[in-house]
């Protein structure tokens, strides 16, 4: 049987305010425990929590991005649920009326675009951590955490595949950084994914029963968990098995998924509006001053690229996939470098030699400035891309400039007229079989002659003058 | 001299007729000698520091720095969180807790320079109307010790009653400042909802908890009052509203003033003593120039279903931070986690607490939540349209506090619905959010106090301290004291 996958993700991308949303301790991670903890956050008796509206701004700066509705009353709703990290024994989240609801997201997976659809996104408060080693048998309670702003981010069911789920939540992950609402760091949990995933026979309308994988906390192990729990789900219903709802844990070193708990022992979370928090009420104003606001968006950003530069469609989706790389791409071309060659390096050589160090572009031994000179020393006929390719290399383990290396290396193009003419002549001499056979309307005989005289100039010729005078001599 | 008001007080220091150094200590031997019986205060200030408390403040005053209160003794109701003295909730649970943090009525007071001699008993989580809750035992009303305080701010009512102290803070959530005042014999006002700073004021259920004073007089009410309210930052349901003087108006003649009854608080079930008590201020209002209209508040009944349901909906909310992981009684053994929550709450909590956490939680069950909550919601923006409908025909409105006066320790206690319905005439008030006080107005046949409320519109304290301090000008209900 041929079977659909469905996805849908929720996001919980922490948002990067100084201050929680609902105390005024700091959010900065890394401190030591329980230090970053105010009478709110530890839920003393008789204290109240105060909206921190830095949160909600963010959000709705979120909201605008993706086109979505913004709530202008928005409601805070209790969670109620009992874990010793959570302080209350409820965590203030949103049910009705969320600050964010709808919105799309544009994902470009190979060649193909396809539009996510957002349910909604909702502001609500991080809970502490439980650290279960180093105590004996006993659980520790850091609440430096708790009470951190968190925008969680729900999907609609729309992606039919983890390349699709990675390729949205790598979007999703490029705008929230690129809006300035999230820090992005997934390491330190500020962008965590839970991955809601079922399957269908093909051409089924209904839903397959749904699990979902919780606390994904890299695109890597999201689409290997993804991939394990489609295979998981599949191999259990052709043995005649069942889905059951559940929640389950990815395991990276097994790259297993392994359940947590199913719907039977799910969580009543009785939720109701929290009286301590009146509803919020947001003006027009305020939403037209933080539209206002706004960045250029990736997806305007994208179609100015195109327009602008003459990139391709994909290649300046690659180049909005984050602010960085876009504002990388701008400044080379801002010196006098050519939009569709700037685009091919950087989607080509520079990403295949980043990712193969495993290092992101801020670590990039090449700046903007080296790198236009490059390339524009391939636009004025000064390298082959050959060459180019070469200058690269010393170029990234070395402070020199392009024009430095080449200097130092002789590795500058030869265009001098003469000096190639009389390279051809002499290929032309010593492989008459070859010259016979051009002559006779064989086009291939001449790419043999031109390797000849670019083995001759040891890959220097300039190879669009080799031809060209090939062409002449033997006319 | 600790007969007088606060008022009077405020009088005496100004004109160095006393010093605080008396005051307090003529306060604290009156709590020595009448606390063993009353049982009004779970922690009582060291004479010491209280002693050293008053020489500063009569040190202020003699190097002119004093405030109009500067020396001048309180107490508050024990779940106003003070870093001084223990903050229990009347519960185990809260036992030995001291908060690291003062409340904003604590610090305001202080600021305004009261000193705080003690933490006043009350209903355990001021969830009761008797006072018997409050796991340090219940309180006894100063006019007759087989009688209840009413609750659930009994401690406060009984220590201005026995003149344990000038005034005090209470709480009134469905009544727990009016009903205790009225049992007592002293006067007490519910502000609007957001009026008075819950920050620090440990929550029972958040959209109905209101602070404010308890005192021998209207006029003393609004001066405590003008101390304890204003815009808090750190309450987002405080009132952002300008402050205002709450004595400004107290000069004002009743003329004219249109004071509504409505039928629903005369229906049957009123007490005999009360009815008369009723009749009587009517009659003396009407010598005082106002003019009566009836009016109809028909969802009265239906004020006590909503707020057993929205009441105890927050306080399962709101307890559940009682969980032995940071602070509070933690049971001494169990086997993991749930056991642990199991037993420090089983054993941290009283059987009224219990029994509200579990009506509470089963409101906002899936499924039961449209019917009872959202219903619950429903009906009280009802009582809320009510309200204003009637004050479309009135200033004030005039009803019962309770349907009978002070009953019996231990003769409600076995049937929590028989105490329920004894809130009917406080309820209606918490859930609309408006202003409401209790006025000592008379006695019963046996001697025990009955008092009167008035209702007004929201943010018009200042017109109802107006009605109650006239009022108190032609009777003396105000100034008759337990034997004690």
């Amino acid at each position: 049987m041929k079977w659909e996958v469905v996805i849908g993700l929720e996001v919980h991308a922490q948002l990067s305010t100084h201050s929680k949303i609902f105390s005024g301790a700091s959010t900065a991670f890394g401190a030591e425990p329980n230090t970053q903890t105010a009478a709110v956050d530890i839920a003393l008796p008789g204290v109240l929590p105060v909206m921190n509206r830095v949160a909600l701004q963010k959000a709705i700066r979120f909201g605008l991005a993706i086109g979505a509705k913004i709530n202008q009353t928005s409601v805070f709703a209790r969670k109620n649920y009992f874990y010793p990290d959570l302080p209350k024994g409820y965590q203030i989240s949103q049910l009705d009326l969320p600050i964010v609801e709808g919105g799309e997201i544009t994902i470009t997976v190979g060649e193909a675009e396809k539009t996510v659809r957002l349910t909604r996104a909702h502001l609500e408060e991080d809970a502490g951590k439980s650290l279960h080693e180093d105590f004996h048998g006993m659980t520790g309670i850091d609440l430096n955490r708790a009470g951190t702003p968190l925008l969680e981010i729900v999907s609609e069911p729309d992606m039919r595949s983890a390349a699709e789920a990675v390729a949205y939540a790598r979007a999703l992950h490029g705008l929230v950084t690129w809006l300035g609402i999230c820090d992005g760091n997934m390491q330190e949990g500020s962008f965590r994914v839970d991955a809601n995933v079922s399957v269908r026979p093909q051409g089924q309308e209904a839903f397959g029963t749904r699990r979902e994988i919780k606390n994904l906390n890299s695109f890597r192990f999201l689409e290997q968990a993804i991939n394990y729990e489609i295979q998981w789900q599949i191999e259990t219903l052709e043995d005649g098995g069942r889905v059951q709802q559940a929640t389950v844990l990815f395991d990276p070193d097994s790259g297993e998924t392994r359940l947590m708990r199913t719907k039977e022992d799910a969580h009543d979370y009785r939720y109701f509006p929290d009286p301590d928090l009146l509803p919020m009420k947001i003006s027009d104003q305020e939403v037209a001053a933080i539209q206002a606001e706004l960045p250029e968006l990736p997806s305007q950003m994208k179609a100015r690229f195109v327009e602008q530069y003459a990139v391709s469609s994909y290649d300046a989706a690659l180049l909005t996939a984050n602010l960085e790389i876009a504002r990388f791409f701008e400044a080379i071309v801002a010196e006098q470098v050519e939009g569709k060659l700037a685009a091919n390096w950087l989607n080509g050589e520079f990403a295949a030699r980043l990712n193969r160090e495993e290092k992101t572009l801020a670590d990039s031994p090449i700046n903007p400035v080296r790198f236009a000179l490059l390339l524009r020393r391939i636009s004025d006929n000064t390298l082959s891309s050959k060459l180019a390719k070469q200058v690269f290399d010393a170029m990234w383990s070395s402070e020199l400039s392009a024009d430095d290396i080449i200097e130092r290396d002789g590795l500058k193009q030869v265009s001098d007229v003469g000096a190639i003419e009389k390279l051809v002549e002499e290929a032309i001499a010593a492989n008459p079989k070859a010259v016979e056979e051009f002559r006779a309307g064989k086009e291939k005989a001449l790419n043999a002659l031109a390797g000849q005289v670019m083995k001759a100039s040891k890959g220097k010729a300039n190879p669009a003058q080799v031809q060209e005078i090939l062409r002449q001599k033997l006319a | 001299m600790i007969h007088a008001t606060l008022k009077e007080l405020t009088r005496a220091l100004a004109v160095r007729e006393l010093s605080s150094r008396e005051l307090v200590s003529a306060y604290l031997d009156r709590i020595a000698a009448v606390n063993p019986t009353l049982n009004a205060f779970i922690s009582v200030a060291e004479r010491e520091s209280a002693l050293a408390a008053a020489d500063a403040a009569d040190a202020a005053r003699a190097a002119g720095q004093a405030g109009l209160f500067t020396g001048i003794p309180l107490a508050h109701k024990d779940l106003f969180v003070t870093r001084q003295l223990p903050t229990t909730c009347g519960s185990k649970m809260l036992a030995n807790f001291v908060s690291p943090y003062d409340a904003t009525v604590v610090e305001r007071c202080q600021a305004a320079g009261f000193i705080n001699l003690g933490k006043t008993n009350m209903d355990e989580f001021a969830m009761g109307s008797t006072n018997e809750s409050s796991y340090f035992g219940a309180v006894k009303n100063p006019w007759d010790v087989q009688a209840v305080p009413g609750g659930s701010s009994g401690g406060s009512a009984a220590a201005v009653a026995a003149r344990m102290v000038p005034v005090a803070t209470g709480t009134d959530t469905g009544g727990s400042i009016r009903q205790p005042a009225a049992f007592c014999g002293i006067t007490g006002i519910k502000p609007t909802y957001g009026r008075v700073s819950r920050y620090g004021m440990v929550a029972y259920a958040s959209s109905l908890d209101q602070g404010g004073p308890m005192a021998q007089t209207a006029e003393d009410c609004a001066l405590l009052l003008n101390v304890m309210a204003g815009f808090d930052g750190r309450d987002s349901t405080s009132l952002d509203v300008a402050a205002e003087d709450f004595c400004r108006d107290l000069q004002q003649p009743l003329t004219g003033l249109k004071v509504g009854l409505p039928k629903e608080f005369f229906a049957a079930g009123l007490d005999g003593d009360v009815a008369r008590v009723m009749d009587e201020t009517v009659q003396q209002l009407k010598q005082l120039g106002c003019d009566i209209v009836e009016i109809t508040l028909p969802k009265t009944e239906l004020a006590i279903p909503a707020y057993y349901v929205i009441a105890p909906a927050e306080a399962s909310s709101n307890l559940s931070r009682y969980d032995g992981v940071r602070y509070g009684h933690r049971a001494a053994e169990y086997r993991d986690l749930n056991d642990m929550y199991e037993r420090t709450r089983a054993e941290g909590f009283g059987a009224e607490v219990k029994r509200r956490i579990l009506v509470g939680t089963y409101v906002l069950s899936h499924g039961y939540y449209d019917a009872y909550y959202l219903q619950a919601q429903k009906i009280r923006r009802l009582i809320a349209d009510d309200f204003q409908a009637a004050f479309a025909q009135c200033d004030v409105i005039l009803g019962p506090v309770a349907p009978t006066p002070a009953w019996n320790l231990g003769e409600k206690a076995d049937d929590p619905v028989q105490m329920y319905l004894a809130d009917i005439y406080t309820l209606s008030v918490n859930l609309a959010g408006l202003p409401a006080m209790s006025v000592p107005a008379g006695l019963s046949v046996q001697q025990r106090p009955i008092g009167v409320q008035l209702i007004g519109n929201y943010q018009q304290e200042a017109r109802l301290l107006n009605v109650a301090h006239q009022f108190q000008q032609v009777t003396d209900w105000h100034q008759r004291r337990p034997a004690i």
